[in-house]
Parts: structure tokens; sequence; C-alpha cells
């Protein structure tokens, strides 16, 4: 099956201030223990939403307004830690289908776009513009656009970022490289054999 | 010919070609596999029908979720047991070598692959789990990736990459007595921060790299990534091929010179490129224990903890958060601040060399009263040679708990962990906010031996104060 082409996705979104939030904080290692990543989006941000007791925290995940949110916005360095693909799974499943951040830490990006999940960096200025819109505007729809990469809210539209080749692959529908790993096949066994080492 | 560092050689003998995207097709010669990363991954190759390409090139292990105070199954808790299950179960379905509990070679993914000679200059090794890097104290690249990457690899050999830039970071001069591998990655990582490696592989050299064993270059590459870097790596050398002679994977004696000239042909040609270059004066570095949330947060033990008011504007949000979280007072000396749990193990200084550094040092010393001391052995390998030495009982003597092999209280995902707001002293290498287990305890990361004098005096504590006589 062809994957999806991604020039644009829009829907709400929710502003989760903050810089170097890391991925044991996007998802606890302790909920890892899991063979399947199916039911992981319950435990987004499990920690920064509950205290101990299993109270609720002020956190905007936690907020009426924002329970259908798809875009999430955020700081600087999202990401950082880990290199477990646990992370983007839980946003993802969570129902998150875009993160706009000040940047990335590296292999989250990737795990990210593996997933058809567009993380796409804006400046300071940016950021707080979409976020004053988004206090303002609960449910209005912020429109990530790949092709034109630009964010727009409202009347508004901002510039954004996204690596060329993560972008390419999204727009061709080719985030997912496993099929064409798979073509090369030939190429493969010859280094196979070449290499010094089984 | 073009003179190339080691990262470009590895990469090019690598490399099967570009991808759509731009990235390159990389062929990873090892790919090693554990519990949590890999279930998911096998569940994918099954949903699409596809065989594992080359099963002799995957190796598996169980650390993270195995429980260090218990060995017969089933585990009290039932997800860890279904875990481990599972990965018996596909590593059989799809003919993949298991170090299993009952090897005698389980352990900790980073300290299994060199103990068994599976980590060797010139190739490119893949896990599903950051701290890969290790593996490039031997001269490899090695990568920590996803759960979608473990299934490329799995299925095809190879993965899409984007090639890094090469920093070359040189640390010359001699260091100061009483200062550990631990202590100098926790200084690069000061100097340099986070992201400073950012689209960069490591290579660690000058004096100090040189004259370190490999088990200190493997402590200072596995946390590269804590720096921000892919990849770390130090130039494969007579001790690197000493370590690797008789190792159950290691090339034959009849292969060994080949193999050996082959590994070094690997190294950075003299007068190679770098896209960056760092000097650091070994006299610069002192004992190094971490004061927040992340490893950069770092300082010397006769520092004090940081002034957000005196910060710059662009780090005080973060300092002002970490300070709150670690319940510390700016201005306050780190040395003294009280302690409640100590943790000796992880991929980062969970060797034999760790373990016989601080038994070395505890002569009589007792963990004080009321201190919940653990020593983790990072592989069942590990622990036997420890016990043959007698350093269970040194351990055990001075009131450390001695464990089963396993990554346990550097992540907590198995029964140890913190309790409360719980302030650890610990050699593993994360200090993230809830890392160790609850979502309020505090982690403060140093050496081992720093550790050791941590659990003693009850409280952070330079070691060469405590262990002098
Ligand atoms: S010891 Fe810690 S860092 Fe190392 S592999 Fe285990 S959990 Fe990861």
């Amino acid at each position: 099956m062809p994957l999806e082409k991604i020039s644009q996705v829009s829907g709400s979104a929710v502003y989760v201030p903050g810089d170097d939030i890391d991925t044991d904080r996007i998802i606890p290692a302790r909920f890892m223990k899991c063979l399947t990543f199916d039911g992981l989006g319950e435990y987004l941000f499990y920690d920064m939403k509950f205290h101990e007791n299993g109270e609720q925290k002020d956190h905007p995940l936690n907020d009426a307004l924002y329970q259908n949110a798809s875009v999430m916005l955020t700081g600087m360095n999202f990401g950082c830690g880990s290199s477990r693909e646990h992370a983007p799974q839980s946003l993802f499943r969570a129902g998150f289908r875009a993160v706009i951040a000040g940047n990335f830490a590296e292999i989250f990006f990737g795990n990210s776009i593996n997933l058809g999940m567009p993380c796409v960096s804006v400046s300071n200025d940016v950021r707080n513009s979409i976020a004053e819109w988004v206090g303002e505007n609960p449910s209005g729809q912020v429109l990530v656009d790949i092709k034109d990469l630009k964010v727009r809210a409202g009347d508004h539209s901002f510039t954004c970022d996204l690596r060329p080749g993560a972008r390419d692959s999204l727009l061709n529908g080719a985030w997912d490289p496993l099929d064409e790993l798979l073509e090369a096949n030939h190429a493969i066994e010859s280094i196979h054999g070449n290499l010094a080492y089984t | 010919m073009t003179k190339q560092n080691l990262f470009e050689k590895v990469w090019d003998a690598h490399a099967v070609g570009e991808l759509q995207n731009g990235q390159t097709q990389l062929f990873v010669g090892r790919h090693l596999i554990h519990e949590v990363t890999s279930p998911q991954a096998f569940g994918m190759l099954r949903e699409k029908n596809l065989p594992v390409r080359y099963p002799e090139r995957t190796f598996a292990t169980v650390d993270h979720i195995v429980p260090t105070n218990e060995t017969q199954e089933p585990y009290s808790d039932p997800l860890a047991d279904a875990m481990i299950k599972e990965l018996r179960k596909n590593c059989s379905d799809f003919g993949v070598t298991f170090f299993d509990t009952d090897t005698g070679k389980q352990g900790i993914v980073h300290v299994v692959g060199p103990e068994q000679g599976l980590t060797q200059p010139g190739m490119t090794i893949a896990c599903g789990d950051s701290h890969t890097s290790t593996h490039g104290a031997f001269g490899a690249i090695a990568f920590g990736i996803g759960t979608s990457q473990v299934r490329d690899l799995l299925a095809t050999q190879t993965m899409a990459l984007g090639k890094l830039k090469v920093r070359r970071i040189e640390v010359n001069g001699s260091l100061k007595s009483g200062i550990y591998a631990k202590d100098v990655i926790l200084h690069i990582i000061k100097l340099l921060g986070v992201n400073g490696g950012t689209g960069y592989a490591y290579e660690y050299a000058g004096d100090v790299f040189d004259s370190f064993s490999m088990e200190e270059r493997m402590t200072a590459c596995n946390m590269s990534i804590e720096g921000g870097a892919r990849a770390g790596y130090v130039n494969p050398d007579a001790k690197t091929y000493a370590y690797l002679k008789g190792r159950p994977y290691s090339p034959n004696d009849n292969d060994w010179d080949d193999a050996v000239s082959k590994w070094a042909s690997f190294g950075s040609d003299e007068g190679c490129h770098y896209d960056d270059v760092v000097k650091i004066d070994a006299a610069d570095i002192g004992p190094t224990v971490t004061w927040g949330i992340n490893p950069s947060q770092a300082i010397g033990i006769d520092e004090s903890i940081p002034d957000p008011a005196l910060a710059q504007t662009k780090d005080r949000a973060s300092i002002e958060e970490a300070i709150e979280y670690m319940k510390i007072s700016p201005g306050a000396p780190i040395k003294g601040t009280p302690i409640d749990v100590a943790f000796i193990g992880s991929c980062t200084n969970g060797r034999i060399s760790d373990l016989e550094e601080v038994a070395s040092q505890l002569n009589g010393h007792k963990v004080k009263d009321g201190i919940k001391a653990i020593v983790v052995p990072g592989s069942q390998v590990v622990s036997k040679l420890a016990e043959e030495k007698g350093l269970d009982k040194i351990f055990r003597d001075a009131g450390f708990e001695w464990r089963f092999a396993g990554c346990s209280m550097c992540l907590a995902m198995n029964p140890d962990k913190l309790i409360g707001d719980q302030l650890c002293a610990s050699s593993s290498n994360r200090n993230f906010k809830g890392r160790q287990g609850s979502p309020t305890g505090r982690t403060m990361l140093m050496s081992p031996t720093m550790v050791a004098a941590a659990a003693i005096t009850g409280v952070i504590t330079d070691s060469r104060e405590v262990f002098s006589a």
C-alpha cells in the first residue's frame, strides 16, 4: 500500500511550554513495558499531567479546551534524551499529527518523520505568537503547510522550517523508508559478502 | 589517496547508496537488540510477512526489565515476564542468537557486545538504545536507533541515515590523581552542552584517551549522546586489539594478523579533515558532579550550585527549573548535599574495572546508616569475574547490596526505584526528571568512586578526601 503524501496537517493546537522536554518526560520509562505501541497514547506526559497520588496537575493537556488537539506547540530541543520511539509513538497514538517547536533533538525528529508526523521548527517570536493565538482560539484550526513551509492560524501566516530531505519524503509519500531499503537487494548482498566480518 | 578520518572510512565501506530523501542507505554489520525496543519491530515484520534478512548479524540480550534480586521465572512483575518471554520467542522464531539469563552471558547490551568480542574496529553497529555510542570505544561507528529502524535492520540489514560531521575532541596532558573517565566526559558535556554534538560524531583523542584503558574509553563514548552526538569513537590501537584477543566472537589466531591490519587501516589518517576540533587541558578536570536535570548541568566538587540571578538570560529559566526540581539552593556548595541512595552500575560504569577500582578503596569503610547502596554488575560475565576476585564480599562487608546483572536503577524499569524525592548518587548517565523511577526522584551523576564516597559519608563528597589514607 503506498504511503500517504503529506503536504499539510491541520487541527486544533495545544501549547506545552518548556525547553529541553526529554523523552523520559514525554513517556516515563515505566510505561515502556509493552509489546506493541498501541496503548501508549494514554501515558503521554504522564508525570507532567498527574501527581503521584493520581490527582491531575495543572497541565494544558488536562485542560478540557485542548482535548481534541492534534498539533502540539512546544519549546527548544524537544524530544532530547533517549532514542526510544515510544516517545513519538505516544504523541501519535494520543492523536497528534504534527509538532511545532523551537527545534528538535535529532533522533526524535527522525523517528517522528518515520511515522509520518511532521516536526517543524519556528523562531521564538513565532512560537510566542502562535501560542498567543492558540490561547485565544483554543478550538481554532492551525494548519502546518509542509509544501510552503508556513504555519497558518486564522489570518496569520508564519514561516517554519523543515529539513529538505524530510520535507521531500513527506510530500512524496516516502517517509517510511522500508520499501526503498528493500529494493536495494543486490547492493545489500554485495556489501554483506565483501565486509571483512560477518 | 585523500586522507580520511575513521568515520568517513567506515561510512564509505558500508554505504549502499543514496535514498530519495538525500539520506544514505547504510549497511549495519552488527545489530544488537533487547527486550524493550524490539518486540514492536518483530511485530511489524510479522505484519508485513518479512523474514530477518541476516539473522547471524543480530544478537539479543535482556537487560532493561530484568529484576536484579530474583532469577526465578515467572518474575514478580508480569509485564517484565511477558517481555523476556516475547524476546525469547522472537529470537527462536527468527533464528537470532540470544544471550539469555541461563547462558552466563546476559547483561547490559553495551557491556555484553564488547566482552563477547562482537564489537570490533571498522564496524557499523546499531541498537535500539541511545547508549550504543559505547561501542565506538573500539573504533566502530555505533548508533542508537528507534524501533522502526530496528525493523528496517531486521528486514534489510540497512537503515536510512544522514551523514554526520566529525568533531575531534583532544584531551591533552595528564589527569590529576583521583580523576576518572566519568569526570572527563561530564566535563566535555559541561563545556559543549547537551546539544553541542547535534549533527556530529565525536572523535575522542589526545594523551588522556591514548592512556585510557578500553573500559575507560567505553565510559566516555557511552555518554556521547548526552552531549547530543549521535556517535563517538576512539581510533583503534594496540590496547583495542589486546582487549579483543581471545574473546568468544573475536577472530581466531589464524585470522588474527589479517584482522588487526584491516582494523588498523580504519584509523583516522594523519592530517585528515575534521569539521571541528576542540582541545581540552586535562589539568582543568576535577571530580565532576551533576546538580541539575540534564547531564550538562555539572560542576566541580569544590564549586557551588549556580545562581540563576547571575546566569546568562538564556540559561536562567532552565537553571531555575533544575534548582526547584532538585530542591537545592543557588550558591550553596554541592559538597555536603545529603543523599539517600547510592547506585553503582549501568552501561557507563558497571564494568569489572569500575568495580575493582571502588573495591580497592573501600578498605574497611562502611556505608553510612540509613543509606541504601547497591552495586549492580553490568553483565553475568562481570559478576562472575568480580565474585572470583572476592569483590562481592568486599562490597557486602562494606554494606552495599550485591545484585544480579541488569540496567537496574539506571532507568528503573525493574523493581529498583527511587521512592518519593530521594536523592541518588549514581554512576549512570542520565539525571532527567523522574529517570530513576520516581516522578520526583533526584539524581546526581558522578564516577563510581565518588558514589562510594557519598555512600560512606552520606553526603556528596570529594572522594579524594575519603579515600586518601
Ligand atoms: S544501563 Fe541505563 S543507559 Fe545503559 S542501556 Fe541500560 S538503561 Fe540504558
